[in-house]
């Protein structure tokens, strides 16, 4: 037997040894070293070959993948590991770092309790380091820290071992920084990570090393060895003597929680179910005998297996042939196979227990984020946080139109396997838009319908995708009339104050405010929103909030649900350019409605409201917001003003600048209007001499100067007339 | 004042031959004939059956456009126009926000009736107009849309002792016509939700279906019998009774076949 299959055998056994599990990823901003870390700690469990480690990058199973040099979709691998003469067993799931599939990063959160942070020695703490471990902490994941590419400090920048030290030194009290501005409120102070508990390792992932305190204490071996063995160049020696993996997974098991830890604190935040019952002691208690509750944090599409759900088992166990329910589908679907996933391999099992990752087929009503049950309508878990949203947007036409109903299917397909793509597909025109978090994420889903799929396609070039919203509040409540003019709705709209709609955006408001009326009520009083209009509210679509404040109105209860679908239909397609609205507030001052039911049914009152909230928003002074990035430039300083030039072309705006050494890090932000095509301008302006990310940090207004010629733009390209309508089209 | 004219004419209840002399005379010397069938339709004839009898063309609306208006009120700017309904014009669906905008046009308007529901069905079935409080619809149940106030306006009327006419739901471009068996599941349905009391499979209701027509079919009885009845091709109407008089009583026994100990009961409510 090998060691990978005897590790297969091992991993089928501590399934359910809860405190000898750990479920973890590997965050870090692009480039640090997430992948290579992923395959060592592979390699080291004796899941692949050690030669191959570091170059093969075998979680970017993906060609795609490892064509670009990054990691694109979320794998997952198990292995073991011995600690402390004892043997874990350690789910890993691999995450991307690049920006533009942010998507992935925070499903990957959800499905994990603890968390190797990856930072690069060289380059410190970066912008992105920062979004991903707010992702970790925003789902209760634990961090702990990896220095990585210290051989490159010693290397190639020649520090001395006191500025090393002065650098590890920077390094770890900005992390630190970090955990306690984002962490949850109960863990502040207490996730700190220190140096000498070993909850900080060093190290280098490519060479295939790395140490920690408690296990210098081992070997013996301390920062002055490392110092002289790098020095030296025999880092071989040191991977020999002190293995990345050993002290990586020393400290997995050692700082990071187990399944049944993490499960007692976990659950409250990402289950709104009642704690009492059943399925919630059982979930907090994470235990095996109780009743199913999965979720699904990724599909996979396999050539062979087809969709292939991934995800975290909370409570009980999903077994193979078992009949289970995703929550909010009608039907039962039967599980096919169930697995445990081993870098690109599936390893099918009889059954896999709660705190375990599985891989499962035959579930094919599931998408990324499902909850599936053994009964039909148990309590969803919590909706998982996107911290990006799509903000480009391609047509994709089939160049054959005989593959049209082909490309709609493969479009569904990989919309349901990437939920950070977003489809829509229109059956008249034929136009399907496919939208995504940037342009490199769009290009490769691209290449994928192609190369995968095998349909020849034409992309459009990239557009925008804007959001509408309003400056300022209705001067006076619209009046919209029903086609049969027996029924009228009056709405004002106002801008949602900032911080109501950071909490909507970090999902702290419950989406069903139907059935969470009261806690929803009372967040939103606590964030200082008037008591009435807290308690009116009804209705939650996209960053926007529903509210009714009209008091004693006979019958309006049975349009509420009308009214709301008006809403939602405003709030995704808004007035000035039908684009989605964002940061609107929306109330319901009064209405009057005719005496029977059959006249003021959908065909009355959703028109009615529409034309209400349209015409509201016309009067409040509409704004258009677009898409804006972080842009992070290292260029050298001879180069400065060209890569300067190319970020003044494009409205820019340098918010930092500073030199290290005789390199210069700008940090700007800029529309993604205008980023279109910087990567290869700036290639070509620097000679491919200058670094650079992006990453995408929400919507601002355009800027008024602009606005009505980025409108006319918008309403031409989808082909309705180039002014918005006037007040008074709403009127009648 | 404009040259032209808005006349509302009804069609009455089922076929062609319910309209009024009157009715007829002034579609024959007028210029546009326009006409909505979306709320309710003639179920005894057809479009080209009219057009026959009125020896011109027909220009039916939409929902849409009968609902904004446009089309029919720049054609009674200048022209003599008729705007055909079924029933009588400003009755069940009430066409008056139209006229109102005639008016406001300076267009000159006119009704000429024609025979109601409304009236129609207290009158077959020999219940007294007098006594019949607030009428009320009952809707198909939509995902969003499952209305209850039928409920407590029966409710109501029935505390007072008066009926209740319960017209039923049409969705004529689909050709589906709410029977009055669905109707009684419904009633049926709102009980179970609400619990006041108002209904159970005791309870006595009067159907009337294809008034207007030569053969209308009239029954009253408890909900349970009637259910399992068929009352054949559409339209249907269902009759909540509230305390009868003596009289009306009588006539339900006679006319729709209601059991005599019903009877007596229904007359001590």
């Amino acid at each position: 037997m090998g060691r990978k299959e005897d590790n297969i055998k091992k991993a089928k056994n501590l399934m359910n040894k809860l405190n000898n599990i750990r479920n973890i990823g590997i965050a870090a901003h692009i480039d640090h070293g997430k992948t290579t870390l992923s395959d060592n700690l592979l390699a080291g469990c004796g899941m692949m070959s050690e030669e191959l480690a570091g170059k093969q990058l075998v979680l970017d199973y993906d060609e795609q993948e490892q064509a670009r040099g990054i990691t694109i979709n979320t794998a997952s691998a198990s292995m073991v590991h011995t600690f402390e003469g004892e043997e874990y067993l350690i789910n890993l799931l691999d995450t991307p770092g690049h920006v533009d599939f942010g998507g992935d990063v925070t499903r990957a959160m959800r499905a994990v309790d603890g968390c190797i942070v990856v930072v690069c020695a060289v380059e410190g703490t970066m912008p992105q380091t920062e979004t991903v471990v707010r992702q970790a902490l925003r789902e209760k994941v634990k961090p702990v820290l990896f220095i990585n590419k210290v051989d490159r400090l010693i290397n190639e920048l020649r520090v001395t071992p006191e500025e090393m030290q002065q650098r590890f030194i920077k390094i770890i009290s900005k992390f630190n920084e970090l955990l306690n501005k984002l962490a949850p409120e109960e863990f502040k102070n207490k996730w700190n990570v220190k140096v000498e508990d070993g909850s900080v390792a060093f190290g280098s992932a490519y060479y295939n090393w790395a140490v920690s305190v408690p296990y210098m204490k081992k070997t013996g071996l301390g920062f002055k060895e490392i110092y002289e063995y790098c020095n030296k160049n025999d880092q071989k020696t040191l991977a020999k003597k002190t293995p990345i993996h050993e002290v990586i997974l020393d400290m997995v098991v050692d700082h990071l929680p187990s399944p049944k830890e993490a499960q007692k604190y976990r659950i409250r935040h990402i289950w709104r179910g009642d704690k009492e019952s059943e399925l919630g002691k059982s979930m907090i208690e994470c235990r095996e005998d109780g009743p199913l509750a999965l979720m699904i944090t990724k599909i996979i599409m396999d050539p062979h297996a087809g969709e292939v759900a991934v995800g975290r088992v909370y409570s009980g166990k999903i077994e193979r042939g078992q009949e289970v329910y995703v929550v909010g589908m009608p039907n039962v679907n039967r599980v096919q196979q169930v697995n445990l996933m081993v870098g690109a391999d599936r390893i099918p099992v009889d059954y896999v227990t709660a705190g375990n990752i599985v891989a499962a087929t035959g579930i094919r009503d599931a998408i990324a984020g499902s909850t599936i049950a053994d009964k039909p309508d148990i309590e969803p878990f919590e909706r998982i946080v996107h911290i990006s949203e799509p903000v480009v947007t391609v047509a994709v036409e089939a160049k054959n139109t005989k593959d049209l109903p082909k490309l709609i299917e493969v479009l569904r397909t990989i919309s349901k396997a990437d939920p950070s793509i977003h489809v829509e597909i229109n059956q008249e025109t034929g136009e399907n838009l496919m939208s995504g978090m940037g342009e490199l994420h769009l290009e490769i889903t691209e290449y994928r319908i192609k190369n995968d799929y095998g349909i020849d396609i034409v992309c459009s070039e990239p557009i925008v995708v804007y959001r509408e919203s309003v400056a300022k509040k209705s001067p006076h409540p619209f009046e919209g009339k029903s086609p049969n003019k027996h029924n009228r709705f009056y709405i004002e709209v106002e801008p949602l104050p900032e911080n109501i709609v950071k909490a909507i955006y970090n999902n702290e408001i419950p989406q069903n405010v139907k059935k969470y009326k009261k806690e929803a009520t009372k967040i939103l009083q606590d964030l200082g929103m008037d008591k009435e209009l807290a308690k009116g509210i009804f209705g939650i679509q996209g960053l926007n909030i529903l509210t009714d404040v009209t008091k004693g109105i006979q019958h309006l209860f049975e349009t509420r649900e009308l009214i709301k679908e008006a809403f939602e239909e405003v709030m995704k397609s808004g007035p000035i350019a039908n684009e989605p609205c964002q940061g609107i507030l929306v109330k319901l001052v009064d209405a009057k409605l005719h005496e029977d039911a059959i006249h003021r049914g959908p065909a009355q009152v959703i028109p009615a409201v529409r034309n209400a909230i349209y015409g509201a928003i016309t009067i409040s002074d509409p704004i258009l917001l677009e898409p804006i990035q972080k842009v992070f430039i290292s260029t050298p300083q001879e180069l400065m003003g060209d890569a300067s030039r190319e970020l003044n072309q494009r409205r820019a705006v340098v918010k930092d600048m500073k030199t290290e050494g005789d390199m210069v890090n700008i940090e700007a932000k800029a529309p993604v209007a205008d980023m279109f095509g910087f990567a290869s301008a700036i290639r070509s302006a620097t000679g491919g001499r200058v670094l650079w990310n992006t990453e995408n940090m929400g919507f601002e207004p355009v800027p008024k100067t602009l606005q009505n010629q980025v409108i006319r733009q918008i309403r031409e390209r989808k082909g309705l007339k180039p002014e918005p309508y006037p007040p008074e089209y709403y009127m009648d | 004042m404009s040259s032209g004219e808005l006349v509302f004419v009804g069609l009455g209840l089922y076929d062609e031959e319910d309209i009024s002399v009157k009715g007829l005379s002034l579609i024959r010397g007028c210029d546009r004939v326009f006409a909505e069938f979306y709320t309710s339709q003639l179920v005894g004839t057809n479009i080209g059956r009219i057009e026959r009898l009125i020896g011109k063309p027909i220009e039916v609306l939409s929902r849409d456009e009968a609902e904004r208006g446009d089309r029919v009120l720049k054609s009674a700017l200048k022209d003599k126009t008729v705007f055909l309904t079924c029933g009588d014009p400003m009755i069940a669906t009430t066409h008056v926000d139209l006229r109102l905008r005639a008016v406001e046009k300076g267009i000159r308007t006119r009704i000429v009736h024609g025979s109601s529901i409304v009236t129609a069905v207290p009158g077959l079935l020999g219940l007294q107009s007098y006594k019949f409080g607030r009428a009320t619809s009952l809707v198909f149940p939509d995902k969003n849309y499952s209305p209850i106030s039928p409920y407590y306006v029966v409710k109501n009327n029935r505390e007072m002792g008066l009926h209740t006419l319960v017209f039923l739901d049409i969705h004529a471009e689909k050709k589906r016509y709410m029977t009055a068996n669905e109707g009684m599941d419904i009633l049926l349905d709102m009980e179970r939700n609400v619990g006041d009391g108002v209904f159970d499979e005791d309870s006595v209701v009067c159907v009337v279906a294809r008034a207007g027509s030569s053969d209308p079919l009239l029954r009253a009885d408890r909900i349970c019998v009637l259910r399992e009845q068929d009352f054949g091709h559409p339209l249907h109407t269902i009759v909540v009774p509230g305390r009868l008089h003596f009289m009306e009583a009588e006539a339900l026994v006679r006319l729709a076949g209601l059991p005599k100990e019903l009877a007596g009961k229904l007359q001590k409510l």
